[in-house]
Parts: C-alpha cells; sequence; structure tokens
C-alpha cells in the first residue's frame, strides 16, 4: 500500500553549528575526534531481521550526522525498537551493518560499543544510591576514584540532581528517574546516545518538561543521538531530523517541517499531522477551466485522491473561479488562536479546516451554509501508479494556462 | 504510578451503615469460622508440639541436657549439619545457574527441563535413596569403579550429600524463577551497556537484585535439609558414630532403648526449625518490599 523509496543509504545533513567543535571538546574532553573524521555519528546498512515469520526489519539503510539529535519515528511494530537495539548490540540482525563513527561495529558486544543506552523503564539498579549507579560505568571501566566521583558530580549536576546524590531510585520520580537513568548512560562518554522511548512511561506534563528539557541538553552536549518514539509531536520537538519507519521500512527521511510539508507518501502524510483524503475526482473545476486534470502530464485516474493538510484550504461563501469543493458546514469550533471548521462534501467525506481566528471573523459561518473550500497546497495519491505528487494549485493553474496558450 | 494507585484507587468510603449490618449480622458466622480454624491448628500442630515438649522436659531441664550430652547425640548433629551445609552450598550454586538458564536461555527441552525440576517434590525421599544405592552401591558398575579408586558413595557422607541435594534441588531455583522473571533483562542490559561482561553482570546487578530470594531458597534448603529423614536412611546404612545424622538418631532412638536422646533431639531440631521459620518470614517481608517499587 505504502509506497517506500529504494533503500539506498540516505545521507542526513549535519547542520552547521558554530559551537560544535569548541563545546564538542569541552564536553567529550578525551577522544572526541573520531566523529568529527567521518561527519558521521551512526550508520546503518541494508539491516533486517525475521522474528520466526515475522519480518520486523526489511532492508533498513539510514546515517546520523554526528552531533545530532534523531527521533526514530514510528507506530509500534514498525521495527524501531529492534533497529535501535541491534544498533546497541542487544540485539543482532540477520543481515546488515552497524557502524559507529566510522567503524564497523557490527561484530563488537555490546559492551565494547561504547554506546550509551537509556530504557523506557529507566533500569536503574534498585539496589544502588543514584550516585553509584551513575558511577556504574566508569567503575567498571577501572577509573580512579577521584575521577569518577568529579564526573559524577559534574553529571548530577547537569541533571540537577545534586542534591539526591545518596537517595536510591524508588525515592525519586519518574521524570527524575530517566535524568538519573540518562546521566548514568553519559557518563562514560559513548560515542552515541540511544533512547528508547524515553518519556514513554511518564505523565503528559512530566514528557512535556523532560522533552524540552532533553532538547537544552543536547544543545549543551552535543552527544549524537538516536531516540525512539511513536509520538510525532515528540519527534517534531525534539529532534533535528526525523527517520520515519512503518512495516519495518524505511519511509522518508528528513528535517521536520520538511517531513510535513512535503511527504513522499500517503503513510508519512497521514502519520505526521492532521490530513484530509478526499476523492480527486470530486473537485470542480472552477470558472478558470484549469482542473486536477490539466495539472499532470498523464491526467489521474478516477480512484486518485487528494491529501491535503486542514490548514492548506480556504473557505469561502461564493465561488471565485479556482477549483472547489463545495460543502456544507457541520460544526465550528473556536480552539484559541484559531478556529476548526468540520464540513461535509456530499454525504460520505468529512473535512477538516482551521483558519485563523481573525480571519474566520470576517467570514461569519454558521453551521448549515453551504460553502466552497479551495485547496491551496495538496498532494495527489494515485494508487494505480503507486505515485503520490505535490501540487502548489495556484502555480499549476498559471502553468497549465501558459501552457494551454502555447498550443 | 504511585498517582495512578492515587486516584484509581479512591478510599473504600462505601456507605458505613450498610457495611456495620452487614457486619454484625455475619458476626457469628465468622467467630464460628475463626475458632473451627484455631482448633483445627491446636489440634495438629499446637497440641503434639506441646506432648512432645512435656515428654522432653519431663525429667526437667538438666536431665534433657544430659540426655544430649552424649558423643552419639554430638556427633549426629555435627553430621547433620556438615551434610546440610554441603548440599546447601552446592545446591544454592547449581540453583541459581538452574534459574538463570530457565528464565533467560531458550533451548530445545527447556519445558521440559522446566518440569523435571520439581520431580524431588512429587517423589518419595525413600525412592530418591533408592535410586542412589542402586547407581552408586558396591553391587553396581558405577560403584564399583568408584570403591577400587577408593571413593566409598553409598553408606558414606557423599551418598549422603547427594540424598539431600536431591530432595532439596528445586527450592532454590523454584524461588528465583518468579523473581528473575519479574526482574527482566533490562537491567543487565543496562550494565552491559555500560560496559559490564557477563561475570560482573552477575556479581554486581543480577545478585543483588535477587539476594532476598535466595536467600529465602536457601532457608528452605536447610530446614528442609537438616530435617531430611528418608532418602538419607537408605544411603547411610545409619552406623552410629559414623552415618547417622539427626533425625536418625531420633527414629533409632524411639525404637530402641535410649527414648530420651531421642525426645531431646527432636526438640532441638524443632527449636531449630522454628528459628528458620522466623527467618523466613523476615526474608519473605524483604522480598515483597523489594517488589514495591518498580525502578
Amino acid at each position: 500500500m505504502t509506497t517506500a523509496p529504494r533503500p539506498k543509504t540516505e545521507t542526513i545533513h549535519r547542520q552547521v553549528d558554530p559551537y560544535n567543535g569548541n563545546s564538542r571538546g569541552a564536553w567529550l574532553s578525551s577522544p572526541v575526534s573520531r566523529g568529527e573524521e567521518t561527519g558521521v555519528g551512526i550508520e546503518v546498512r541494508g539491516l533486517s531481521k525475521r522474528y520466526g515469520s515475522f519480518q520486523a526489519v526489511k532492508d533498513v539503510s539510514f546515517e546520523v550526522a554526528a552531533g545530532q539529535l534523531v527521533a526514530l519515528l514510528g507506530p509500534s511494530g514498525s521495527g524501531k525498537s529492534t533497529i535501535l537495539r541491534t544498533i546497541a548490540g542487544l540485539e543482532t540482525a540477520d543481515s546488515g551493518s552497524v557502524l559507529l563513527t566510522g567503524e564497523d561495529a557490527t561484530a563488537l558486544p555490546v559492551q565494547r560499543r561504547g554506546v550509551g543506552f537509556v530504557f523506557q523503564h529507566y533500569a536503574l539498579f534498585r539496589h544502588m544510591t543514584v550516585r553509584d549507579n551513575v558511577g556504574f560505568g566508569l567503575k567498571i571501566r577501572k577509573e580512579p576514584r577521584r575521577e569518577i566521583r568529579r564526573r559524577v558530580d559534574e553529571l548530577l549536576d547537569l541533571i540537577q540532581l545534586s542534591g539526591h546524590a545518596d537517595r536510591y531510585p524508588t525515592q525519586l520520580s519518574g521524570g527524575q528517574r530517566q535524568r538519573v537513568a540518562l546521566a548514568r548512560a553519559l557518563a562514560p562518554r559513548p560515542k552515541v546516545l540511544l533512547l528508547d522511548e524515553p518519556f514513554g512511561a511518564l505523565d503528559a506534563k512530566v514528557r512535556d518538561e523532560l522533552r524540552m528539557w532533553l532538547r537544552k541538553l543536547h544543545d549543551e552536549v552535543h552527544v549524537t543521538s538516536l531516540f525512539v518514539t511513536h509520538d510525532q509531536r515528540e519527534a517534531f520537538e525534539v529532534s533535528d531530523q526525523i527517520v520515519v519507519l512503518a512495516d519495518g521500512q524505511v519511509q522518508q527521511i528528513g528535517a521536520p517541517q520538511a517531513l510535513y510539508e512535503r511527504p513522499v507518501n500517503p503513510f508519512v502524510a497521514r502519520f505526521l499531522g492532521n490530513i484530509n483524503v478526499l476523492p480527486l475526482s470530486s473537485l470542480r473545476t472552477g470558472s478558470t477551466g484549469r482542473g486536477p486534470a490539466s495539472w499532470f502530464k498523464t491526467p489521474p485516474t478516477a480512484e486518485a485522491q487528494a491529501y491535503v493538510r486542514p490548514h492548506d484550504l480556504d473557505v469561502f461563501a461564493e465561488r471565485n473561479g479556482k477549483p472547489y469543493w463545495p460543502a456544507r458546514v457541520e460544526r465550528i469550533t473556536p480552539l484559541g488562536g484559531l478556529i476548526r471548521l468540520d464540513l461535509r462534501i456530499g454525504v460520505e467525506h468529512a473535512l477538516q479546516i482551521e483558519v485563523p481566528h481573525d480571519q474566520a471573523i470576517g467570514v461569519g459561518f454558521a453551521p448549515g451554509d453551504e460553502v466552497y473550500v479551495t485547496p491551496r497546497h495538496l498532494n495527489v495519491y494515485d494508487r494505480d501508479h503507486a505515485n503520490f505528487q505535490p501540487v502548489d494549485v495556484n502555480r499549476a493553474i498559471t502553468q497549465s494556462w501558459q501552457a494551454g496558450a502555447g498550443i | 504510578m504511585a498517582a495512578d494507585s492515587d486516584w484509581t484507587n479512591p478510599p473504600a468510603a462505601g456507605p458505613p451503615s450498610a457495611g456495620e449490618a452487614e457486619t454484625i449480622g455475619s458476626a457469628w458466622g465468622r467467630r464460628l469460622l475463626i475458632g473451627a480454624v484455631l482448633s483445627w491448628f491446636a489440634i495438629l500442630i499446637l497440641v503434639p508440639g506441646a506432648a512432645l515438649a512435656r515428654q522432653a522436659l519431663g525429667g526437667g531441664l538438666a536431665a534433657m541436657f544430659a540426655a544430649l550430652n552424649q558423643p552419639e547425640v554430638y556427633r549426629a548433629f555435627i553430621l547433620s549439619l556438615w551434610i546440610t551445609a554441603a548440599a546447601t552450598i552446592l545446591n544454592t550454586i547449581f540453583g541459581v545457574a538452574l534459574a538463570l538458564v530457565l528464565v533467560r536461555q531458550r533451548f530445545w527441552g527447556r519445558a521440559l527441563l522446566d518440569g523435571v525440576v520439581d520431580m524431588p517434590f512429587a517423589i518419595s525421599p525413600i525412592i530418591a535413596g533408592l535410586m542412589l544405592v542402586v547407581l552408586y552401591g558396591p553391587d553396581s558398575a558405577l560403584g564399583g569403579w568408584l570403591e577400587d579408586r577408593g571413593i566409598q558413595v553409598v553408606y558414606a557422607a557423599p551418598g549422603m550429600v547427594l540424598a539431600t541435594m536431591f530432595v532439596t534441588l528445586p527450592f532454590v531455583t523454584r524461588e528465583l524463577v518468579p523473581v528473575l522473571r519479574e526482574l527482566g533483562e533490562e537491567y543487565e542490559q543496562a550494565a552491559h551497556t555500560l560496559g559490564a561482561g557477563r561475570w560482573r553482570t552477575f556479581w554486581s546487578v543480577t545478585l543483588p537484585s535477587i539476594r532476598w530470594g535466595v536467600a529465602y531458597g536457601v532457608t528452605l534448603t536447610i530446614a528442609r535439609g537438616l530435617g531430611e529423614f528418608g532418602a538419607v536412611l537408605v544411603v547411610s546404612g545409619n552406623i552410629i558414630g559414623r552415618t547417622q545424622t539427626a533425625t536418625l538418631y531420633i527414629a533409632d532412638g524411639v525404637e530402641s532403648f535410649h527414648p530420651e536422646g531421642a525426645y531431646a533431639a527432636s526438640m532441638v531440631l524443632a527449636a531449630v526449625s522454628f528459628c528458620l521459620l522466623v527467618g523466613m518470614d523476615l526474608i519473605r517481608r524483604r522480598l515483597d518490599r523489594g517488589k514495591g517499587g518498580q525502578s
């Protein structure tokens, strides 16, 4: 159903960051430069994994640029956790390879991969104090006691829990525990930080706070980070780049806004934010005479669907020459700065539109009104040709005019 | 999580009058039930216990100590302690390993092994002892071979340790399997990602997390080992002063000419069992408290 792009390695380009070199040096004081040489923190090539008859991951490839915070976003069962755990070495893939800061880590055991891992349910050692938890990785590495103490103090300061060093995990709140888990993962200066649904077990308010806090922390720390989430809002708020997964395959990779504005397939379009799906054939041409049929070289089939974001639609009381859907207002819901209109086209197609509050005042609709809905931007999905094409309606009309005039 | 339970379990504030009426209505029924249970308990356990105590202390404390102050009593108790200690140590090490394998590993025959672990619960100890005699007895091939090399298993301490181990095999494992299952693998995986190898992870993370479960299993093993009679009887040959344990001494005493010693030894064993029982209860509480905090 969904069309996945050919699985080739897609580079997530690193954002230009003027502080990168210096602040990273201060953080990862010792061997920093590994990642810098290649600029790639994590690279996954052709990863596949099967559980019995269930293909959890199918030939997945992507890269995470050094110093970035990237989200693996997908619904449950999309294989995102399996990929993360394979990168950590907690699971082995059937085929494919994992490169960490440019070095092939596929054959390395988890202990020698140098990854920090944060579990959804924290996995703090409950018989150890906060200090011992954070210092565990350093103790394993046989660092001198004074150095461990210094580093743990530094991290407790960073997670704002300096006063809680001698408490046990059961004496902390969920948010505090997850911060301790993060500090513990960061203590041995990992090459990369992996977070598996890190906020999944927390309640909504704490989750919001911790999200913003993680983003801020990453801006200070700059360790290459990959986190798994099924919550698109979380991915949008926190990450530099998002890898969208479904059915064990990469659907699309890009910056959050780019994914939202230019989804490459219906899955991504539906998964990231609200979208209206309407039959393209029901879009009336309007007096310009330049309907969907004239926008493409090969006219869309009768089953073609239009995917339109709620804010890409305008509502008018009268026709203005542009293509339109005739609709009826069913409900008007004020949402603070926005007003949401629930409309219906014919009987079966519901439609949702959001208009800024000030515009809506001028329109003055009431439930039951007949209105005309004009798309500014939409994606046309043609199942028969398995293509998903963005259309800027105004430009398409203009181009179609020019082309028509030429003939 | 705590917040969840706060609002999902509102304080039980039902209509008080109805609740009271119900309690009053069934008050006699409840008293009757409690009374019946207490009487049953007394008839089965307290009265026989008191009878034994009366018999043992009948001649006064001095007479009881005199009955205990015999070389064969000392030797019997010391042998019991040694055999129990050896069986407990070996079964604890093996039991922890077995529990880890049963919970953490996937292999063909795991379900079968899981079932067979409980076999000593079901098989009569006498049969267990007989199995060992058949296998290691002087007439058997293995027993003969070992005897040629100067190792006597049956009618000697090794056989008695084996018999005790057979009988107490499931205790540590059965106690640990649910604890390990509930613990999950995340703690161990977290330790792995922090660089700890398997051995280090076991000592620093797994064992401290299951320590109260181990303690409970060990206590059960000790209690069972000290009290074991049937299996040890078959393999020991009951040689006074050499392979006579405390329970064998008691059995011997009852049917022969020094019942005072048997009563006194029984009192000691019963007292030890009582102490173990109290210890187990304390451990059980720690175990339940450990489960309380999710972290």
